[in-house]
Parts: structure tokens; C-alpha cells; sequence
């Protein structure tokens, strides 16, 4: 055990293992998954569900939730199209306009999280409608985005040898991780993320400021939201509302997945990468197969799910109970933690930027 | 480990009910994993087929027919519904080129935003054959064709049937539109219009958006049986046969007799409507053809052998039907849908 075998990491080895071992089922099956061409689509064609589960972790790890992002990502799509194609603005001003839009955005739905006190499902759940409302205000068809600099930007790849290719927004989601991952743990706005979803009450007497820190983390995650949008938009080349209906709750169980707490303060953009490629490797799976009905998919994600959930319940439980002489962190605040919890905590914050 | 154990005795401990917990899971995971495990290493043709989603009782049959004709033929299918979502069928034909497919066919769900995986399908040597819809693209060299109906056609075979039902009579027309917005739509009413336009006897009074639901169809249906004068209505255009069905649910409610006092026609060929004229409640309707993708394997089929592109669009027929054939074609019909 030691000091790696902790609330942390163990939930991050168990996803680990279990894209491996799916890994492994597949390709035995079907060898044509194991080439580089199957793993180049999978970072293509999940880059813009990767990119919203980079936002979601920051706002899970801090103890909220956003049920907007997919809405927010259409409103970009349509946002996008309709600035390109019928203002005829450059694509890079547009992209700038979107994400200042996306960020403000987030920045109202943090603020009336923090000042009205409400609950982020609430909140987030009226900024979905919001959000969804607008893009279909602004066109309820699909309209395709004709322009030089795009198809160029879409098209841009490397290629892998095996008939793969390393797409421009497969790099853009990997830079969006590695992104993420310093921020949330090495920087000290991570470090209060960590604080305020651990607990906010003692994260305020420990003098950080809370709703700084919401803002920011709701700000953040719709900022990541429009750049999903953007991705999506270069990934068809077209904007439509409809775009990304549910896709929040697959980011969610990405976040999940990838052994991030719900109940915050525990986790990390790696585990979300590897619950998105998960996902995405299922799918494929049952694409390959082609009898099965995809709905095989949401049975598959929720059976991980389950599985999951019971792994990090097992590991709390088992950390609270042997866990004490151990060297990681104490575990995260469950109801029946909260008395031991606040010696610990500090800590907890402390010791988690140096963790990944 | 029976239920009883573990739900009901307090005895256990959190950590062992984590266990258990865990052990389900695993068993879930694996069994959902090992549901499909016979790869087909069949010799002849794989397709994969892209299909939007099966929201309606028409793309239930339309994949029923895919896979029967698939069988026929000798094909081996790989299918993937798309659940409504551009992204899911995406990724589907990418795995499809991924997998070595022999050819694809896609129903596409949106029409803009295929160029790209639709080039790397081309780049791959991999015809596509597109069903049901159109797409919008500058570069029509991304498909080998599309299989699709006429949807103004299908207007003006309405239309025409109607001209022709009730001579030179005085007919005074109302019209129950689909969805307002889609291309289907305007489509329709533009070919029935254009057809009704011939003869002068014909004037189309009130128009109004059903929604392509049975419900809204009879509420369409009720508002216009109270806004026009009594017994003046003589024919009921709708666009498809579900909004149909309400319609004549309305009119039976009015007091009057669908089919005789106000004259229908309607557009899909579902099998309820084949009921409906069967019992005398309807008149005519317009079929839209659910069989796409056999038609999509002969055409593949034929392009494999002698290597003649196939035209750029293939029309399936609007044919329609009226009440003699209604009872057989009926039992013909109600086990696809």
C-alpha cells in the first residue's frame, strides 16, 4: 500500500485497469482496434466530450455541478455558424467572441450560484434551458460553415502510421488536459478548488474567498464548453442547435469514471480522459459488432458506473476504518466523516496539487 | 449471495456490502461485454448502415427491411443507431472505414456537416449510399448516390388523385402541414398545390401545422370543423397519415362520416391508415417507400459488378393506394411496422 494507495489514486487505477481490460476484450475480437487509426478516432471523434469533462471536473472537484454544457456547447455551434456564414466574420474573431461569451456566461451562472445561494443543479439546469432556447431562437436548422480558413482548420492532421490521423481538435483536447491538469493541480487556484469542494465552510475560515473561487470554477467550465463548441463546429463544419443534447450527462460519467468524487474535493483531469476514452471505446466496440443495438452503450456506461461508485464507496470505507496510520490523504467529507474531518483537511488540500 | 442477504441483514459490513456491490458490477460489466461474442467471418459483402435513430413506426421498418434484405442477399450488416445525434453516426462511419467495411449507408440525421468523414471514406475507396435524406454538400463525388423520394411528388400524386376524385365539382380543401420548417414540409404542400392548381373546381381554404402527431391532427381537425361553415369542408389534405388518423377521429366526433361527407388523403402508408380504409373511414394515401436500403444492396450490388456509377439520386415511387387493396395490403404490413 504506501503512499500511493489512496483515495486518489486508487479510484484512477481502477478506471486505468478497466479501459485496459476492455482494451484487451476488443482487440482480441476485432484486431483491426488495436491499429492506430481506431485510437486516432477515438481522440477525434470524444475531443469535444474530453474537452467538457476537463470543465467538469474543476466544477465536480469543487464540489458543484453544471448541467449546461451541452447547451452552452450548441449555442456555440449555431453562435459560430451564424457569425461565419451569415456576418461573414473571420473565424479567429469569432472564436474569440464565442469564448468571451462562453466565460461570461459561466461567470453569471457561478455568480448566482454564490449569491443567491442556490443550488448549482438549480441554477445550471435554468442556464441550460437558457442556453438551448437561444441557439434555436437563432436557427432551428443546421447550417453549414463555407468558409477557406475552416476547412483548412478542420482538415489539419497529422498522420499516424496505419491509415491514423492525429486531427488538429484531438490536439487541442490533449493540450485542454494537460491544461487542466496544471491548473487544478499545480497552481493555487487548484488548490482552493480542491479546499472548497473538500469543505466549503473550512475552506472559508481557512481565509480562502468562496465565491471568488465558484465564480471562477463555473466560469471556467462554460469557457471549456464554448471551446467544445468550436471543436465541434471544426469536427462537422456546421452549426445546429441541437447539438450535444445529454452530452453533459456523459461528461459526468466521464468525471465519475475517471474516480472523481461527486461529493468534491477528490480528483483529476486524468481519470476524466481515460472515462471519456472509455466511453468512446465502447461505442466502437458495439459499432465493430454491428448487431447489437447502440443503446448497449448507456447499459455498458451505467454498469461502469455502478461499479465505479461501489469502488470509491469501497475505498472510503476501507481508508476510513484501516486508513488512519496510512500516509495519504484522510478521506473527503461524507456525512459520517464530517466529525473526524477537520483536522484533516488542510492537509488534504495541501497534499493534493503534489499528487498528480 | 441471495437478495435477502444481501438487502435485508444488517449484519453485514459497509465493507463487505462494497464488495458485493463491486461483484455485480463486474458481473454486469462482463456479461454486457460477452453479449456479443460470435465475430461474423462470413465471405461476401459487409455494409455498415448509419441510421438516425427508430422514433417512428416508418424507420422501424426501414431497419426491419435493412436487415431482412441484408439476409436475402447475402450481406453481412453492421448497423448502429444513431439516437438522433450527428456525432453518434460520426463516429459509426468511422469505425466502419476503420473495420474495412465494403460500402455504407447512411440516413443522414442533419444534411451539413459530412464532408469531412465522408472524404475519409472516399479516401478509402469505400462507395456511400445515402437514404431517405439529402445532405448538403459542394462536392457531390462524396456519394456513390442517394436513394430518397420525391417529396414534392408525393404533393402532386395527392394532389392529382384528388382532382381526379371529384371531377369538376366545387371542393373547398383544408390542409394539415407537418412540422413548419422542414424541407419535407414545404415540399409537400408546394407539389400538392401545384397539382390542385390545374383544376379551377379546387380551392385549398385553410392550412395550419399538425405537427405530424395524431394529436395535434385532431385538434387541427376540431378548429377547422368549427370554423367553417357546416358540411362545406369536402376533401382533408394531411402530410402524413398519423395527423390523419386524428383528423378522422374528429370528424367521426363532428357527426360526420370520414371518408364519405369529407374526402382524405394522406402521405406514408402506415398500416393503421390501410385500416382506416379498409373500414371505409379514409381514402386514399400516398406510400413512402421504406424499403431504401434493399433497393441501395441492388444498386451496390450492380455497381460492384460492371462499375457504372449509378445516377446521382434514386427516386423510390410514391405510389398510392385507395380502399380496394387497403384490407390486403394491411396484413402485409403490420408485422414490419
Amino acid at each position: 500500500m504506501g503512499r500511493f494507495m489512496n483515495t486518489r489514486t486508487l479510484p484512477l487505477l481502477a478506471t486505468v485497469v478497466v479501459f485496459v481490460l476492455i482494451y484487451a476484450v476488443c482487440a482480441a475480437q476485432y484486431p483491426a482496434m488495436l491499429g492506430l487509426r481506431v485510437m486516432g478516432n477515438l481522440l477525434t471523434d470524444n475531443a469535444f466530450l474530453g474537452i467538457l469533462a476537463v470543465g467538469m471536473t474543476v466544477v465536480v472537484v469543487a464540489g458543484g455541478i453544471d448541467l449546461s454544457v451541452g447547451a452552452v456547447m450548441g449555442l456555440t455551434t449555431v453562435a459560430l455558424a451564424r457569425l461565419i456564414e451569415g456576418a461573414g466574420l473571420p473565424p479567429a474573431l469569432a472564436f474569440a467572441l464565442v469564448l468571451a461569451l462562453g466565460g461570461l456566461f459561466g461567470t453569471g451562472v457561478g455568480a448566482a450560484i454564490h449569491y443567491l445561494k442556490a443550488p448549482a443543479f438549480i441554477v445550471t439546469l435554468t442556464a441550460m434551458f437558457l442556453a438551448r432556447g437561444c441557439a434555436l431562437l437563432i436557427s432551428t436548422d443546421s447550417i453549414p460553415i463555407h468558409n477557406a480558413a475552416y476547412d483548412t482548420l478542420a482538415a489539419a492532421a497529422l498522420t499516424l502510421p496505419g491509415g491514423g490521423r492525429l486531427t488538429l481538435v484531438a490536439g487541442i483536447m490533449l493540450l485542454t488536459f494537460l491544461a487542466g491538469g496544471i491548473l487544478l493541480h499545480g497552481t493555487r487556484f487548484g488548490a482552493r478548488v480542491f479546499a472548497l469542494g473538500g469543505n466549503g465552510h473550512f475552506a472559508q475560515l481557512m481565509g480562502i474567498n468562496t465565491g471568488r473561487t465558484t465564480i471562477l470554477v463555473h466560469a471556467f467550465c462554460s469557457l471549456m464548453a464554448a471551446l467544445a463548441g468550436i471543436v465541434f463546429s471544426l469536427y462537422t463544419r456546421s452549426g445546429y442547435a441541437l447539438t450535444g443534447t445529454g452530452v453533459e450527462l456523459d461528461a459526468i460519467a466521464a468525471v465519475v469514471i475517471g474516480g472523481t468524487l461527486l461529493t468534491g474535493g477528490v480528483g483529476g483531469v486524468a481519470g476524466s480522459f481515460i472515462g471519456v476514452l472509455i466511453q468512446g471505446l465502447i461505442l466502437t466496440w458495439i459499432t465493430f459488432d454491428g448487431t447489437l443495438s447502440s443503446w448497449w452503450t448507456k447499459i455498458a456506461i451505467g454498469a461502469l458506473l455502478f461499479l465505479f461508485i461501489a469502488v470509491q464507496r469501497l475505498i472510503l470505507v476501507a481508508s476510513a476504518r484501516y486508513g488512519r496510520s496510512g500516509a495519504g490523504p484522510a478521506a473527503p467529507n461524507t456525512p459520517n466523516q464530517a466529525t473526524s474531518a477537520p483536522a484533516s483537511r488542510p492537509s488534504s488540500g495541501a497534499a493534493a496539487p503534489s499528487a498528480s | 449471495m441471495d437478495m435477502k442477504t444481501l438487502l435485508g441483514s444488517r449484519k453485514i459490513s459497509r465493507q463487505g456490502l462494497a464488495r458485493r456491490m463491486l461483484g455485480i458490477g463486474t458481473a454486469v460489466l462482463l456479461g454486457s461485454l460477452a453479449a456479443g461474442c460470435d465475430s461474423g467471418d462470413k465471405k461476401g459483402l459487409t455494409v455498415g448502415f448509419s441510421q438516425i435513430g427508430s422514433e417512428s413506426g416508418w424507420r422501424a421498418a426501414e431497419t426491419k427491411l435493412a436487415r431482412q434484405g441484408a439476409e436475402q442477399r447475402g450481406i453481412t450488416l453492421k448497423f448502429s443507431d444513431a439516437q438522433q445525434r450527428q456525432e453518434n453516426q460520426i463516429k459509426a462511419v468511422r469505425s466502419f472505414i476503420a473495420q474495412g467495411v465494403d460500402a455504407i449507408l447512411l440516413a443522414p440525421v442533419v444534411s451539413s456537416g459530412w464532408d469531412e468523414v465522408l472524404g475519409e471514406a472516399k479516401a478509402a475507396n469505400i462507395p456511400v449510399i445515402l437514404l431517405d435524406r439529402q445532405i448538403d454538400t459542394p462536392n457531390v463525388d462524396l456519394y456513390l448516390t442517394a436513394v430518397t423520394s420525391d417529396t414534392i411528388e408525393e404533393g402532386r400524386v395527392a394532389g392529382r388523385w384528388l382532382a381526379g376524385k371529384v371531377q369538376g365539382r366545387d371542393c373547398r380543401i383544408v390542409e394539415i402541414q407537418g412540422t413548419v420548417g422542414a424541407s419535407l414540409v414545404a415540399n409537400r404542400k408546394k407539389g400538392f398545390e401545384e397539382a390542385i392548381a390545374t383544376a379551377p373546381n379546387l380551392h385549398l381554404v385553410r392550412t395550419q401545422s399538425g405537427e405530424f402527431t395524431r394529436a395535434k391532427g385532431k385538434e387541427v381537425m376540431e378548429g377547422f370543423l368549427k370554423a367553417e361553415a357546416p358540411g362545406s369542408i369536402c376533401a382533408v389534405y394531411a402530410h402524413n397519415d398519423d395527423m390523419m388518423i386524428g383528423a378522422i377521429q374528429a370528424i367521426k366526433e363532428a357527426g360526420l362520416k370520414p371518408g364519405t361527407d369529407i374526402l382524405t388523403v394522406s402521405i406514408d402508408g402506415v398500416p393503421d391508415i390501410f385500416k382506416a380504409m379498409a373500414d371505409g373511414d379514409a381514402n386514399a394515401t400516398v406510400e413512402l417507400a421504406p424499403d431504401m436500403a434493399p433497393r441501395a444492396y441492388d444498386i451496390l450490388l450492380a455497381y460492384r459488378k460492371d462499375h457504372a456509377p449509378p445516377p446521382k439520386w434514386v427516386q423510390t415511387p410514391s405510389k398510392l393506394y385507395e380502399p380496394d387493396t387497403a384490407a390486403a395490403e394491411y396484413a402485409r404490413r403490420k408485422d414490419l411496422y
